[in-house]
């Protein structure tokens, strides 16, 4: 009870440090993220930090439907696959540019995600969990099949280097590290407006109890197939990202161990919270290289850490709850600051 | 017309009949209390009223309105707001986020200004929290407001979610059990507010077990048992009447004389 207590001081304490300094800690960020061409990275460096951004991309796209919403999907992987698809393909046999497909990726899926909420509506905890993951075997069954399109398990090849004002974005110059990071960052701030707003409220609130939430008179379905695309949006525009990272995908980049690995970035990270993503991303990318040996089996360890941590913690490693006090408006603190009259009207 | 009328209502669970053919109503302004043993078919009630529950048969109308084929949204749009005998809060929100998502309904922005923090969403959003402020300051949770509903003490998350049914806009409130697991000073404050409610124009209907309430607060009361109506009147009327006190008061006749 006692070292409860001054976790959750030093926990306030952290917090309050964070926020004070907030902005000191933007304008690092922004600096480091700047000087990324210039540290001198190499290859597999660039590589694991581009990774690690990646999955915590992909951990903010489910984190918004798992997380906010409550929805358990094991099907990202076929929006990630759709968008990295729908982007490649748009700029090797379209030849649109990179930016348009990749735009043009996040908007497909996001459509499919709509396409996926419709019958998921009627369905709860496991039943949609298994939809999602027959969902996920359709996009690989079409990505492999339908050849003349998707060319196969050959995949598609060739994908062109992104140009940003005539400048190449490849993992060499680390400009294809600060595309995902900017990617990623900009996702983080979208994600951390949508939960301070109505419809981020609404998702937690559907999270917690559906039902009340009807009762408040939400239209608790149409949220939850706006939660189902906006998390198909962003898993989409990573797709499109990934498709640069080396150059070609196939199918089997896009597989069920793929949305177990999504999924467990957002369970071990902390459900519902955007540090929880970088911190869950960092942690499964790292595993595999700091322990080379264990790769052949490192589901089975990803399966094991999901199964500890929904018995000993399943709000996630950093999935505390914030001590510091709710931010008021300016509004609501004159409201606090006049003094309390006899009869101050609720309606 | 009345203000809420129901007449004949039947609720049908296979061959269970939990409302009966009951009949009803409540004017504006009322506090009209639901009382009946346990199992008599209250919480139904206002399972059929608020639209959880399709009913079996029969008429229910709100401002003239018919209320049985409308949607639970629609209902509380109509302004209809209620709380749940067994608690039914966003447990892990904070009481002020609780109290917002009961202004849902009245959002002035969308998604966009949301995500953009337009000037927009700030207006509308710091005017929403004013109002929640405002609700949850009358009804005595100011303190409680950024502690989160779950680590409240379980009157004072009885009172979140009456907060939270004010904040719809709604003008018919239904309460279910309000002062189940209050201690009595509680529910004295309990039954302070909701006269308040009722000074300031909201119209109440209320189940409640605690008759010390009941009798103190209600214009007038309506008892079930077995899905059926069988009294109706004032609360000194109901408390001296023969068939109440065999089906339900019984040796509490004392208790609820006593007041
Ligand atoms: N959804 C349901 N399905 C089946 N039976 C129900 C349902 N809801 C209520 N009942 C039954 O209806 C009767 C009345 O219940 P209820 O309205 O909760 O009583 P009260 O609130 O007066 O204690 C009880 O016998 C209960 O078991
Ligand atoms: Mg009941």
């Amino acid at each position: 009870m006692a070292m409860k207590k001054n976790t959750n001081r030093l926990l306030s304490s952290f917090e309050s440090f964070c926020y004070k300094y907030r902005y000191i800690f933007a304008v690092i960020y922004v600096l480091l993220c700047v000087s990324i061409p210039f540290l001198g990275l190499n290859r597999v460096q660039t590589r694991l930090l581009m990774m690690i951004a990646l999955y915590a991309m992909l951990g903010m796209g489910l984190n918004v439907l798992t997380g906010y919403t409550g929805l358990v999907s094991l099907g990202h992987a076929g929006f990630y696959g759709i968008g990295a698809y729908v982007c490649a393909l748009l700029q090797v046999n379209a030849g649109w540019s990179f930016w348009p497909a990749l735009l043009a990726a996040g908007v497909f899926t996001a459509f499919i995600g709509l396409l996926l909420g419709l019958p998921s509506l009627r369905l709860s905890g496991s039943y949609l969990s298994i939809v999602t993951l027959g969902f996920c075997e359709i996009v690989q069954m079409i990505l492999k099949q339908w050849e003349s399109v998707t060319n196969g398990n050959y995949g598609v090849r060739n994908i062109p280097t992104p140009h940003f004002f005539g400048i190449p974005l490849t993992a060499k110059n680390g400009g294809l590290l600060l595309l995902i990071v900017v990617l990623a960052t900009l996702t983080a701030l979208g994600c951390l407006a949508l939960k301070n707003s109505n419809t981020g409220r609404v998702f937690f609130a559907i999270k917690d109890d559906e039902l009340a939430s009807t009762m408040m008179g939400i239209n608790t379905s149409r949220y939850k197939i706006v939660s189902f695309v906006i998390s198909a949006f962003i898993t989409g525009a990573a797709g499109g990202f990934y498709s640069l990272v080396n150059g070609y995908i196939e199918p089997t980049n896009f597989v069920f161990n793929t949305s177990i690995l999504i999924l467990s970035v957002v369970i071990v990270g902390g459900l519902g919270t955007i540090r929880g993503m970088v911190f869950g991303a960092a942690l499964l990318q790292l595993f595999p290289e700091v322990s080379r040996g264990l790769y052949e089996w490192r589901f089975v360890v990803y399966g094991l850490l999901l199964v500890l941590m929904m018995r000993f913690r399943p709000q996630g490693a950093l999935g505390w709850r914030s001590t510091q006090p709710y931010h008021l408006s300016k509004q609501a603190k004159q409201i606090l600051a006049q003094p309390e009259t006899k009869k101050g009207g609720a309606a | 017309m009345s203000f809420l009328e129901a007449k004949n209502i039947c609720m049908q669970f296979g061959g269970l009949s939990a409302v009966d053919g009951a009949s009803f109503h409540v004017d504006q302004g009322e506090i009209v209390s639901l009382i009946g043993p346990n199992g008599a078919g209250k919480t139904t009630v206002f399972n059929m009223l608020t639209g959880v529950y399709t009913i079996t048969s029969g008429e229910m109308t709100f401002e003239g309105k018919d209320l049985t084929t409308m949607t639970p949204q629609q209902i509380v749009k109509a302004g209809i707001s209620r709380t749940f005998q067994n608690l039914r809060l966003f447990p892990k929100m904070r009481v002020i986020e609780n109290v917002l998502v009961g202004t849902h309904i009245h959002t002035k922005y969308n998604f966009w200004d949301g995500l953009f923090r337009t000037p927009r969403f700030k207006r509308e959003e710091g005017a929403m929290e004013a109002k929640a402020v405002r609700i949850l300051r009358s009804i005595g949770l100011e303190k409680d407001m950024h502690s989160y509903a779950d680590s409240l003490p379980y009157g004072e998350q009885r009172k979140v979610e009456i907060a939270r049914a004010i904040a719809t806009d709604a003008k018919l409130i239904l309460l279910d059990e309000p002062a189940a697991g209050m201690n009595p000073a509680e529910s004295a404050e309990l039954l302070r507010f909701i006269r308040e409610l009722k000074d300031k124009g909201y119209t109440i209907l209320l189940i409640e077990h605690d008759m010390s309430v009941v009798m103190n607060i209600s214009d007038r009361i309506y008892v079930l048992d077995h899905g059926k109506m069988i009294a109706e009147g004032l609360p000194q009327e109901i408390a001296n009447d023969p068939r109440v006190i065999e089906a339900y008061l019984g040796g509490e006749q004392k208790h609820a004389e006593g007041n």
